[in-house]
């Protein structure tokens, strides 16, 4: 597989459908990274011609900006939106709900105006035009999944049913959690709190969600972003389930189930 | 003799309307004390809001019994307004049941209808005292509520049960006034509700019977302009403000944080300093919000509007597991300091620095910390409050007027400043997952 940059679709003259916007926790954490990989395997047996920042992609200001620090914000929105603009993204696809709401709702008024579309969306548009085909009776076929709405593409945006019809498509048996969808309990990773202990309380966030997740009897809990990924997984270590309960990502999932195109 | 009373109902009426609309005054200079946003795009969305939201009370059928029965209460007391409406005139003209006449037989079928409205409102308060003080509900015992807030709720709710067994009681007795053939009471026919009750009081003498019916018409009607008088001091606001509230409310995607124009400009000449010498200097903006006239006068709205339900905290994964945090209290908070900075005003004309602020006198860096921003208290309010907003502009003061922020948060900051990543990374190996898989 060859991943190209912007720099290199420029210098070639040529330009992509798509940018993958890849995120801070898609290119560093090593979990995320795999999510990354995925995501950009289905891309590239898709045949879609996208491309990465690569070294030019910043921090989007999502963290900063929710734990009060605008400056800092506005000095990544900005620098962001120059390389962008530099480079005439129209359409951008992201695996991170954060960076996902960011680039659609805040960067606009900033002077940033693009198509940004969220991985599980694009993924659900790829399988309802044909081009992603699942195997015929694949490993989640009838498996229990229940899926964890994140707060950035859920309550934030409003998309509960793409990433739904994703995991449809696998033909696996989906199973809700009590609280879902506009009810959905945070991973406690939002507002910037994945960058600091929690504050004193009774039980952590992630260890309420995690059991929540186990007690409907699913072996794969399906998410949506990297936070919630780090999170639920530790939730589910904390039930002492890690053995018979993956946390996985929609892309991941799609990932192991897509046929060679 | 009617004379008399009639001249007493109008000067009981005039004051409870000069009284209310003072204290309407007070709160609205009281809201107005925000900053000023501007929210009157899209019209018809925002109308398309008051409606669903506000009239039909949509967000309150997420728990469809609890719904029904506050639509039963909430219905009752919006259309039993109409029997007011009646009584008001009645008692400025000293007539009695002024639309009888004009109605005819339509009449004891309207109010057929009051009184089965009555006795749901009767019931779903009945109810709702039992959820609060015998089930105690979760939500409706948490520790905001100690003191004065639980009392205000059962007042309300021991008084709407008041004034409808006052109004139910008033037709029983006037029932029996018109079987007897008392002039005064001219015959409707028997409604619906009391109808059967009447033989309980058709034993008692005349002058028995107009004494009940005067003293409960009474009772009822200055119950009502006392509890009308009662609600601005009330959570029962409500009421009233849920529908402003609602055609105000944001109507962007719930995950939009608002921008700040000022650092957006700041940062804008820093990273392109040839703009600066066209720019003009101007005055040094405050960041965030420390107290309540830095907050939007939508935020003080949502304050006198919120009820207190505590759907919002319900639904707060802070909350949920044990954190300091509720929106609730952010919202009874904002709305107690706005109501204290309004006492002063009063008392002096204007508003001096106190020696207190909304920010640690009244919610706590802990409670701001333990938000995770995930809207759940947005989307569960029934009447469009928002306290993430006020956590948000809270939080912006904290880190950028005091530079107070956790040890982990200053990293975190310090990171994307250097490294363009909230992590400890080094940017040259962003791509580096890339340059595996081109292998």
């Amino acid at each position: 597989m060859q991943i190209k940059t912007m720099a290199e679709y420029a210098a070639s003259g040529e330009t992509p459908e798509i940018l993958f916007w890849v995120g801070c926790a898609g290119s560093f954490d090593q979990r995320a990274q795999k999510i990354t990989k995925a995501f950009a395997t289905i891309l590239d047996k898709v045949g879609v011609r996208f491309a990465i920042l690569g070294k030019e992609e910043s921090c989007t200001g999502d963290p900063a900006r929710r734990a009060g620090n605008e400056f800092i914000f506005q000095m990544m929105a900005q620098n962001n939106i120059a390389v962008l603009n530099g480079y005439e993204v129209k359409k951008i696809v992201t695996a991170c709900p954060h960076c996902f709401n960011t680039l659609r709702n805040e960067y606009p008024e900033l002077g940033g105006h693009y198509e940004v579309i969220h991985h599980t969306t694009y993924l659900q548009q790829l399988i309802d035009e044909g081009k992603i085909r699942m195997k015929e009776g694949g490993t989640f076929k009838g498996r229990k999944i229940t899926y964890h709405d994140s707060c950035y593409l859920g309550r934030a945006n409003d998309i509960y049913e793409a990433p739904r019809k994703v995991l449809e498509a696998l033909d696996a048996e989906l199973v809700e959690m009590k609280r879902c969808r506009s009810n959905g309990l945070c991973c406690g990773a939002g507002g910037a709190q994945m960058f600091k202990e929690e504050e004193k309380g009774t039980t952590r966030i992630n260890f309420e969600r995690g059991k929540e997740a186990v007690e409907t009897g699913a072996a794969v809990i399906a998410s949506n972003c990297p936070f919630c990924m780090t999170m639920l997984t530790d939730g589910v270590k904390e039930q002492g389930k890690e053995e018979s309960v993956q946390v996985l990502d929609i892309a991941e999932l799609v990932a192991q189930q897509i046929t060679q195109q | 003799m009617l004379i008399i009373q009639e001249l007493l109902f109008v000067i009981a009426f005039g004051i409870a309307v000069y009284l209310f609309s003072r204290k309407a005054r007070q709160i609205r200079r009281n809201i107005l004390l925000g900053r000023d946003v501007q929210l009157n795009d899209e019209p018809a969305a925002r109308w398309q809001n008051v409606l669903l939201l506000a009239f039909g009370q949509k967000k309150m059928f997420r728990n469809p019994l609890v719904a029904v029965l506050h639509f039963f209460v909430y219905a009752g007391f919006v259309i039993i307004n109409i029997e007011i409406l009646e009584i008001i005139l009645d008692g400025i003209l000293g007539r009695h049941r002024l639309f009888a006449p004009v109605l005819g037989g339509l009449y004891p079928v309207l109010i057929g209808c009051f009184e089965i409205l009555a006795a749901l409102v009767l019931i779903g308060c009945a109810i709702f005292l039992v959820r609060r003080n015998i089930v105690k509900v979760k939500r409706l015992n948490q520790h905001e509520l100690d003191g004065w807030p639980r009392s205000d709720a059962n007042y309300i709710l021991i008084t709407e049960i008041a004034l409808m067994l006052l109004f139910l009681t008033m037709n029983t007795a006037d029932q029996a006034l018109q079987q007897h053939g008392h002039e005064h009471y001219m015959a409707t026919g028997a409604f619906w509700v009391t109808g059967p009750f009447v033989s309980l009081f058709s034993g008692l003498p005349d002058g028995t019977l107009v004494a009940i019916e005067r003293t409960c018409w009474w009772l009822h009607i200055l119950g009502i302009l006392a509890f009308l008088n009662y609600l601005p001091y009330s959570k029962h606001l409500h009421i009233i403000l849920a529908f402003p509230n609602a055609y105000y409310a944001d109507l962007r995607p719930k995950g939009k944080m608002e921008n700040m124009p000022a650092v957006q400009k700041e940062v804008q000449l820093m990273l392109q300093p040839e703009l600066a010498a066209d720019a003009p200097a101007g005055d040094i903006p405050k960041f965030g919000a420390k107290d309540v006239p830095d907050l939007t006068w939508k935020n003080l709205l949502d304050a006198y509007s919120c009820t207190e339900c505590g759907r919002c905290t319900a639904a707060c994964p802070a909350n949920i597991t044990g954190k300091k945090l509720s929106p609730r209290k952010i919202m009874m908070d904002t709305r107690d300091r706005a109501e204290a900075i309004g006492a002063q005003i009063a008392k002096t004309g204007s508003f001096t620095e106190d020696g207190k602020t909304l920010l640690r006198d009244y919610i706590t860096e802990e409670e701001l910390r333990a938000c995770t921003s995930c809207n759940a208290c947005v989307q569960e309010c029934p009447v469009s409050i928002n306290p993430l907003h006020i956590i948000l502009q809270l939080r912006r003061h904290l880190v950028m007027e005091e530079s107070s922020a956790p040890q982990e948060w200053n990293m975190m900051f310090s990171n994307i400043e250097n490294n363009m990543a909230p992590w400890k990374m080094s940017p040259d190996d962003r791509d580096k997952w890339a340059v595996e898989m081109n292998g």
